[in-house]
């Protein structure tokens, strides 16, 4: 049968390849929500089983909200990451703009710079931006979270680039009409630029909620702990970690993203193909 | 309603210069055309009309008032792209409020929410819709207001744009070819209403185009412009009948104007194709070009023959496309009447009266002739 329909035989080859891929994209998740289901002694027991003889998740979302101030964790979250996109946008606009549209000199060395800075890695950085947050005495705050990220070369490029295809007419018409510069960021560029500002939202989102490394760093008080060091909390090297609940946090960290992406699926998919990356 | 002085305008760009210095005045509700062919400058000295883009060298006056160092928006001049350039994410009444918006609302009254508390702007905002609504009835919008530019047509959009520009009551309207980016058939009537309108407002218009039929049939003057110099400017029929360069002679004017080989001869009296001509000039003797209208050649009779080698029948009119042996070149006559069209690849005599030749130098620059017998009474020019 195969032989004689070729075209079927290669969708279904398709089709078992991408079912396959999924289920190893999924697996952790489906392992994590068998995880958070399970009583502590199903967990640790020999045999390997997917679905929980003892159906726990409601005693081990009980036992995570108990322990540990999920609520205040995720509120955490919220603050840190809107203000983080708030100040990239407000940086990242004027800076493409000026970038893309304003003639002046040394600008294609600005944007080489730009380019230049995707290229480092923030870990390189991560050590002297410490410093600097102990000298000025900020670490240990919202700040030590917010201000390192505030300039996003990354969103810089993106915007420079979605700003380079917006007709100058247009920017024309606008210092016709009297609106000034910062206006045309504003009012006439951001409109125009929502697609690319949503697609940049969803990156600079996902990458600051799901930061472990640098909140480890500059954290020590536990109120202002982000999502994914509220999971680690459940970690514990004397009294054995406590799997159950521990996963049953990562479920209710993850929630927010999973219940965004299923809410802007096909703005997600358009922000991906729009920026060409991953 | 402005009087536009432009004196001695330079500019290049990376080294290349754009425009060599460009002299010209222009007059208070004058329908001024500047034409020429993509990359002679004309949309350069435009945009140093509005403002968007610094001469190097050089003024501008409006009104007698200097404006160099002014904003555009504070030139109150208004400009109508050829992309139309409306707001893609704002209804079009908010387009064409927007110009009123940024004059008459201060910079609190125009925040988003927080603007809208203010005492004053209830009342600025019901001016602003009346004038709004105002413009819309004249431009026969009204019923489109609450669209975005993305649900309009081309020609919907372009009226929009024109207004937008007409409701801030500017001094000057400048159009950056205006029409390019319509169908045939809607720029020839959108042709119709902006000389309409320009009749109608009185004020002065500044049109950019490289569309000759455009500057023709619209303007009140005309400048042509080639290589960012002006090298002409005129009425239509002043530019038509009477080019000072052989390139204006060639860019106005479809079919393209005749150029045929001459010779002056030593006593003043001109060679074409061999033939004399019944004119003479005062230029030193030796080789010229002689320009010919397709409507200006008669077929039938003449000192000279060609082959046809194409024929353009258009209904009201044909064009005959001859070739002539030996010389190696082809030109085009008007026919008015197209039942005596002749038949293809026939042989077929022409010739042209005295008055119909214009003599340029090697240069192209235009020579002055004077007719040998003047036996035939000057027509009256027909653009």
């Amino acid at each position: 049968m195969s032989n004689a329909h070729p075209i079927p035989f290669r969708a279904i080859l398709r089709h078992v390849l991408l079912i396959a891929g999924a289920a190893l994209m999924l697996a952790p998740f489906i392992w994590m929500i068998s995880t958070a289901s399970k009583p502590q002694t199903e967990i640790f027991s020999s045999e390997l089983h997917l679905i929980p003889h003892q159906f726990a998740l409601a005693e081990n979302l009980r036992d995570a909200f108990a322990r540990a101030n999920l609520l205040r964790f995720l509120l955490n979250g919220v603050i840190v990451t809107v203000s983080i996109f708030v100040l990239q946008v407000m940086v990242a606009l004027p800076a493409a703009y000026a970038l893309a549209k304003l003639r002046f000199r040394g600008r294609e060395a600005l944007f080489a710079l730009v380019l230049f800075g995707i290229l480092i890695p923030p870990q390189a950085t991560a050590i002297p931006v410490f410093l600097m947050l102990h000298k000025a005495g900020l670490l240990d705050s919202y700040a030590a979270l917010v201000l390192p990220f505030t300039i996003s070369v990354f969103g810089i490029f993106l915007m420079r680039q979605f700003f380079k295809t917006v007709p100058d007419d247009l920017v024309d018409a606008a210092r016709m009409d009297g609106i000034s510069e910062f206006g045309i960021v504003w009012r006439v560029m951001l409109p125009a630029a929502i697609p690319a500002v949503t697609a940049f939202g969803i990156f600079s989102v996902v990458a600051h909620w799901n930061d472990y490394f640098w909140p480890l760093i500059v954290l020590n008080s536990e109120q202002l702990r982000t999502p994914p060091l509220a999971v680690a909390h459940f970690r514990n090297n004397e009294a054995g970690t406590s799997y159950g609940p521990l996963m049953a946090a990562a479920m209710v960290i993850i929630a927010p993203l999973v219940i965004a992406f299923l809410f802007a699926q096909r703005r997600f998919i358009e922000g991906i193909t729009l920026t060409g990356i991953k | 309603m402005a009087q536009i002085e432009l004196s001695a305008i330079r500019k290049s760009f990376d080294g290349t210069d754009v425009l060599k210095g460009i002299d010209f005045r222009i007059e208070d509700g004058e329908f001024i055309s500047l034409v020429g062919p993509s990359g002679c400058g004309k949309s350069t000295l435009l945009r140093i009309i509005a403002g968007l883009e610094p001469q190097n060298s050089g003024q501008v006056h409006i009104d007698g008032r200097p404006v160099d160092a002014i904003r555009p928006s504070a030139r109150n001049l208004a400009m109508v792209f050829q992309s139309y350039a409306l707001y893609p994410h704002l209804s079009t009444f908010d387009n064409i409020a927007v110009p009123l918006r940024m004059r008459r609302l201060s910079a609190i009254e125009r925040l988003p929410l927080l603007g809208k508390l203010l005492p004053g702007r209830r009342a600025k905002e019901r001016h602003i819709r009346a004038d709004v609504e105002g413009i819309a009835e004249q431009l026969d919008i009204s019923p489109l207001l609450r669209r975005k530019p993305g649900q309009l047509s081309g020609g919907q959009r372009q009226r929009v744009a024109v207004g937008r520009a007409m409701v801030r009551e500017p001094l000057a309207f400048l159009f950056d070819e205006p029409l390019s980016n319509l169908d045939a058939k809607l720029r020839v009537h959108m042709r119709a209403e902006l000389a309409e309108l320009h009749r109608r407002l009185k004020a002065t218009f500044v049109y950019v185009t490289h569309d000759q039929a455009e500057a023709m049939t619209m303007s009140s003057r005309i400048a042509v412009m080639m290589g960012g110099e002006l090298i002409q400017a005129g009425t239509p029929a002043e530019i038509y009948n009477d080019p000072r360069d052989i390139r204006v002679a060639e860019f106005i004017g479809s079919p393209k104007i005749n150029v045929l080989p001459g010779r002056i001869r030593k006593d003043g009296g001109l060679d074409v194709l061999g033939t004399a001509v019944k004119l003479s000039c005062q230029a030193a003797a030796g080789e010229c070009r002689v320009g010919v209208r397709p409507e200006r050649i008669d077929l039938g009779a003449g000192p000279f023959s060609g082959t046809v080698v194409h024929l353009e029948n258009l209904g009201a009119e044909a064009f005959v496309h001859l070739a002539i042996e030996g010389a190696g070149l082809r030109l085009i006559a008007r026919l008015a009447d197209v039942r005596q069209l002749p038949a293809m690849a026939s042989s077929i005599t022409f010739g042209f009266a005295p008055d119909a030749v214009r003599i340029f130098d090697p240069a192209g620059k235009r020579i002055e002739i004077r007719l040998e017998q003047p036996e035939r009474v000057r027509e009256p020019a027909h653009v």
